[in-house]
């Protein structure tokens, strides 16, 4: 993404290339176009833009690729944190 | 007002048994400009049940997933409208959406196809493939814009139970309270929503660090820089009393710039729990370091 990247090394993107079976999906439906093609078979080409959201290790049809996925929002941590301390706010302004 | 749309196959235009057929979540503003993007075209438009929120947030839960997507196709009896068999998705979607299974389980080929709803007409013009334009994220200045009023209300609610009381705390000057202090201490837990909420998604792109908290907090210190050299200029300020401005307006900026990450299509769960470990212990020092001089500079003449 141009112009914006957010902490390096850091996501837990992992990719088994003896695995892979060159099906270009994980390439399809990455947002951030962080894998590419090389010799028929999936790389991870830009490591630090992956947002961790999942979609290509749901759908690697041979599980070459796992992530820990989750959304990267700090209020929606902090809400999540709260509520396991059983605190709640009556008025709750999360948007998802 | 509710904002869901009854899950189903919706016709746009007049379609028939070879026309597309699209997928969208049953939050109102994803069907409408689903419909807008599509104006002129006859498609199908298959809505899932995402208790309406948008494809990327429901998606990130499940709601727009394979389970609902096959329950979906079932129900709705799509396959006996079309011929063809093909769903069209939006790539946002595919995080929840595993397009094997899908296949497998109703015979349905899933294609994922552009990011944004507007290049959709293009993407189908152009025979189902995405460009490298349509596949990129973008975070325009008018599209950071947009998200601030979310941002900046709940902000300026919450200030009414901390700000208010800090501006009380700093109205009271030599044992009597005066409004004028108090305006000004207000004005001040204002802006830091202000720094946090408003200014800090707009320069993002241009503030230095990668976390999102340093530079809430450059702005905020910024901000407080311009009240300190203003609030010298009056002569009405003890020394306390600035250094907690800075660090209240700093801490307060950081943390909503700090939140500001959910709003943004870069950031990972690894990365804001990681910045949340390092820059939070930071902020509730400050914070409190700066409530705690507010509260001493009461008793210093």
């Amino acid at each position: 993404m141009k112009g914006f990247s957010y902490l390096p090394d850091v996501v837990t993107l992992t990719l088994d290339v003896d695995a892979c079976i060159g099906c270009e999906l994980c390439c399809k439906v990455c947002p951030h176009c962080v894998f590419s093609m090389h010799n028929n078979k999936a790389v991870i080409a830009d490591r630090d833009s992956c947002m961790e959201c999942g979609a290509c290790a749901l759908n690697c049809p041979t599980r070459a690729i796992m992530v820990d996925a989750g959304v990267g929002c700090a209020s929606g941590m902090i809400n999540q944190w709260l509520a396991s301390l059983n605190i709640r706010f009556k008025d709750n302004d999360t948007c998802c | 007002m509710t904002y869901i749309v009854p899950p189903g196959l919706y016709a746009l235009g007049d379609p028939d048994e070879d026309s597309p057929v699209l997928v969208t979540a049953n939050y109102k503003m994803s069907y409408d400009l689903v419909r807008r993007a599509m104006h002129r075209h006859n498609v199908w438009l298959m809505v899932l049940e995402t208790y309406g929120i948008n494809v990327w947030c429901a998606a990130g839960k499940g709601t727009f997933g394979t389970d609902e997507l096959v329950r979906r196709i079932e129900a709705c009896g799509v396959s006996k409208v079309v011929r063809h068999r093909q769903l069209i998705l939006p790539t946002l979607g595919a995080a929840g959406v595993k397009a094997i299974e899908v296949v497998k389980r109703t015979g349905f080929a899933v294609l994922f196809a552009a990011l944004r709803i507007e290049d959709l007409p293009d993407f189908i013009k152009n025979g189902m493939v995405a460009t490298p334009k349509m596949r990129e994220l973008t975070f325009t200045l008018k599209e950071r814009l947009i998200l601030t009023p979310m941002e900046l209300l709940p902000g300026m609610k919450a200030q009414l139970i901390v700000g208010v009381p800090l501006a009380i705390l700093a109205g009271f000057h030599h044992g009597s309270f005066e409004f004028y202090r108090f305006m000004v201490a207000f004005c001040i837990a204002v802006a830091a929503v202000v720094c946090g909420t408003v200014v800090s998604p707009v320069l993002l792109p241009v503030l230095p660090g990668r976390m999102f908290a340093v530079k809430g907090a450059i702005v905020g210190l910024t901000c407080s820089a311009f009240f300190v050299a203003a609030l010298r200029a009056s002569h009405s300020a003890v020394l306390t009393e600035l250094l907690a401005l800075v660090l209240i307006m700093s801490t307060i900026s950081a943390f909503y710039a700090m939140n500001f990450t959910g709003s943004t299509p870069f950031t990972s769960q690894s990365g804001v729990r990681l910045e949340m470990r390092r820059c939070l212990p930071v902020m509730a020092c400050a914070g409190m370091l700066g409530v705690l001089l507010l509260v001493v500079g009461r008793f210093i003449p």
